[in-house]
């Protein structure tokens, strides 16, 4: 069973974001692999283990050539990568986006599953799986909190508002994973050696036949106003001395809630 | 100057159109001179009924042919998106919205906005705001390509009201064939059990975060003082991941938005990306043991103490007020 999973790489969300003139997003802090994205990783690694054959194949849009959060990736235990790297994505949107990951499902070649996150730490547009499988003529399994694979088929756990629903289709699939759903390993010290000589196949959207389709152009938007968002006003503060209930009660009956 | 014709994508729980539904439809109303619903699932009279009240005047019914009601309403809306020719179609920032809007910007060839709490048009010309980085900054965007723009809005965004409209005339589209969309097929619905108002209803909210300091602390600390106040709970990403609550319960960028009268914060230290599903509430108390955890920043009651102390004398003074 191969295993195709996407994998975003994306500033150090401890770094407070910043926007560039261009209203491009600031991207000096170093790349890492989105959390959001460890998930999809362990998930692929599992399954391929259960099925006993197959990859998992790392797909990633990034600038500069970022590799740093695809090699997180590999150390875990994915077989090799595809990284878009392009000056001419630069401001592509989550449907650009969406093309270009399809588009290197396709380069892939044998995928039996694509895995992709609920949605990214920094975009979280939440919309990027659901198009990438329209674009592949793939069902979508979205949401997923629990994923099994048997007989060609996957099932999954989606979560619902009250609760889950059990959803079914045959593979080859897209699934979207929530977080929780797997506990990502800690790549080991040989994995970080043997992530530093696998192969990461580099190549542009006119490499992928998506020249125009991609970047601001394709967009088609404009930022027309970018402010700070009112800060609210704080309130009193107290140290409990004990009467921190008391306070509480009295702020409740003045609301006329209790 | 208005659009001539807006669609908003209905939802329903059940026979019960959302809330989040409702909302948009009623900024619908402002934006454009027609309203009209499109929906996939089931009870389509008793949906008429709601959105049509709510100012739609259309229901477009489609069959969801027991599959995930978003991935294949897409290939059923593109196809009368091209006889109808809507300006734009609004959905709600939820699980079967963002896979509807996803479905259709790719086979409509349209870009998406997604995560937006601010929609007005001017000139004709459609403005829409989000907020980036954990709601810190905000940004109104426009759009160059062809309608029907296709826009996705967190819940809360904009209060719902009531038109008085009457039911909206439903359309049956049928079973439209959505392709492999879908052929993933819901085999069976799980509902947890639910007691009192939803999160997103409710006048009240209290919730927990790690500072609860274990699973076993959340029935008492949070659940039942929720209860007490007739109110619901709430959590933050930390317990939620940690396993101690379900998904569901998440406030945040990632989870539930919600706007009650009163938030009540135990032990959640005020991360942006929580105060962005919270921070337009009215009040907010905060409990917490660190005088300078960021939830202070924002919270008009603050206590700083150990829940552990202070929540169980609140129940006690609450109760003792019958
Ligand atoms: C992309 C992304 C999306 C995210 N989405 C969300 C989201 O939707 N919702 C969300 O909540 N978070 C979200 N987060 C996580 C967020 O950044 C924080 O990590 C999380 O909110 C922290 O949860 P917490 O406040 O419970 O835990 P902590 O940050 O660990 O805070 C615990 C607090 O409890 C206090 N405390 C400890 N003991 C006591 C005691 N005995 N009495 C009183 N106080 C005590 C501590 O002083 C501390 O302030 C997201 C993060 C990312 C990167
Ligand atoms: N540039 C990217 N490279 C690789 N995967 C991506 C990229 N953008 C989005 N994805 C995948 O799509 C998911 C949803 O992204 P989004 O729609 O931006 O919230 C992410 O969590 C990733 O799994």
């Amino acid at each position: 069973m191969n295993v195709v999973v996407c994998v975003k790489q994306i500033p150090d969300p401890s770094v407070p974001g910043q926007l560039e003139a261009d209203h491009t997003l600031d991207r000096s802090a170093k790349p890492i692999l989105d959390e959001s994205d460890s998930y999809g990783v362990e998930m692929a690694l599992q399954l391929v283990d259960a099925a006993g054959g197959g990859e998992v194949t790392l797909i990633s849009l990034a600038p500069n050539g970022e590799v740093s959060g695809l090699r997180t990736a590999l150390a875990m235990g994915a077989a090799k990568a595809v990284l878009v790297s392009d000056e001419a994505c630069s401001g592509t949107d989550a449907l650009g986006t969406a093309k270009v990951l399809a588009k290197c499902v396709e380069r892939v070649g044998n995928a039996d599953l694509v895995l992709a996150a609920t949605e990214s730490s920094d975009g979280y547009t939440g919309t990027v799986p659901a198009q990438m499988a329209e674009l592949l003529g793939w069902p979508a399994l979205t949401f997923a909190k629990k994923v099994e694979i048997a007989d060609g088929k996957v099932k999954i756990q989606r979560q619902t508002e009250a609760g889950y629903d059990v959803v079914e289709a045959s593979l080859p699939a897209l699934v979207s994973v929530t977080a929780g759903v797997v506990e990502p390993r800690y790549p080991s010290f040989k994995g970080i050696m043997a992530a530093k000589s696998k192969p990461v196949d580099q190549v542009t959207a006119a490499d992928l036949g998506l020249e125009g389709q991609v970047g601001w152009a394709g967009a088609r938007q404009a930022i027309s106003n970018v402010e700070q968002a009112p800060a609210r006003q704080a309130g009193e503060k107290f140290e409990d001395d004990g009467t921190g209930a008391e306070k509480i009660v009295a702020f409740l009956e003045n609301l006329k809630v209790i | 100057m208005t659009l001539n014709k807006v669609w908003v994508y209905a939802e329903a729980n059940g026979d019960k159109v959302t809330t989040a539904t409702l909302e948009l439809l009623t900024k619908a109303r402002e934006i454009a001179s027609t309203v009209e619903a499109v929906y996939a699932g089931g009870h389509a009279d008793a949906v008429a009924a709601q959105v049509g009240e709510y100012g739609a005047t259309t229901l477009h019914a489609i069959d969801a042919q027991g599959g995930m009601p978003g991935q294949v309403a897409a290939a059923a809306i593109a196809q009368l998106a091209h006889s109808e020719a809507p300006d734009a179609i609004l959905f709600v920032q939820s699980y079967d919205g963002r896979d509807a809007i996803a479905r259709l910007s790719v086979k409509l060839d349209r870009p998406v906005l997604t995560n937006g709490f601010s929609l007005s048009v001017d000139g004709g010309q459609l403005t829409f705001g989000t907020a980036i980085f954990g709601g810190a900054t905000l940004v109104d965007c426009t759009l160059s390509s062809d309608a029907p723009h296709l826009i996705a809005v967190r819940p809360k965004s904009f209060a719902a009201e009531s038109a008085g409209g009457g039911a909206a005339a439903v359309t049956n589209h049928g079973s439209i064939d959505a392709g492999r969309a879908g052929e993933a097929k819901v085999l069976e619905v799980f509902e947890e059990e639910q007691s009192g108002p939803k999160l997103e209803e409710a006048e009240i909210v209290v919730s927990g975060g790690r500072g609860i300091g274990a699973q076993e602390s959340y029935k008492p600390l949070v659940e039942e003082l929720a209860k007490q106040l007739k109110g619901a709970f709430g959590a933050s990403r930390a317990i939620v991941d940690a396993g101690w609550v379900p998904y569901a319960l998440q406030v945040g960028q990632t989870g539930k938005t919600v706007k009650p009268k009163v938030y009540i914060a135990l032990g959640i230290s005020g991360a942006t990306q929580h105060l962005v599903g919270m921070k337009n509430s009215d009040n907010i108390i905060a409990v917490n043991k660190d005088g300078e955890a960021p939830i202070f920043g924002v919270a008009d009651l603050g206590i700083v103490g150990d829940v552990h102390k202070v929540v169980p004398a609140l129940k006690d003074a609450i109760a003792a007020k019958g």
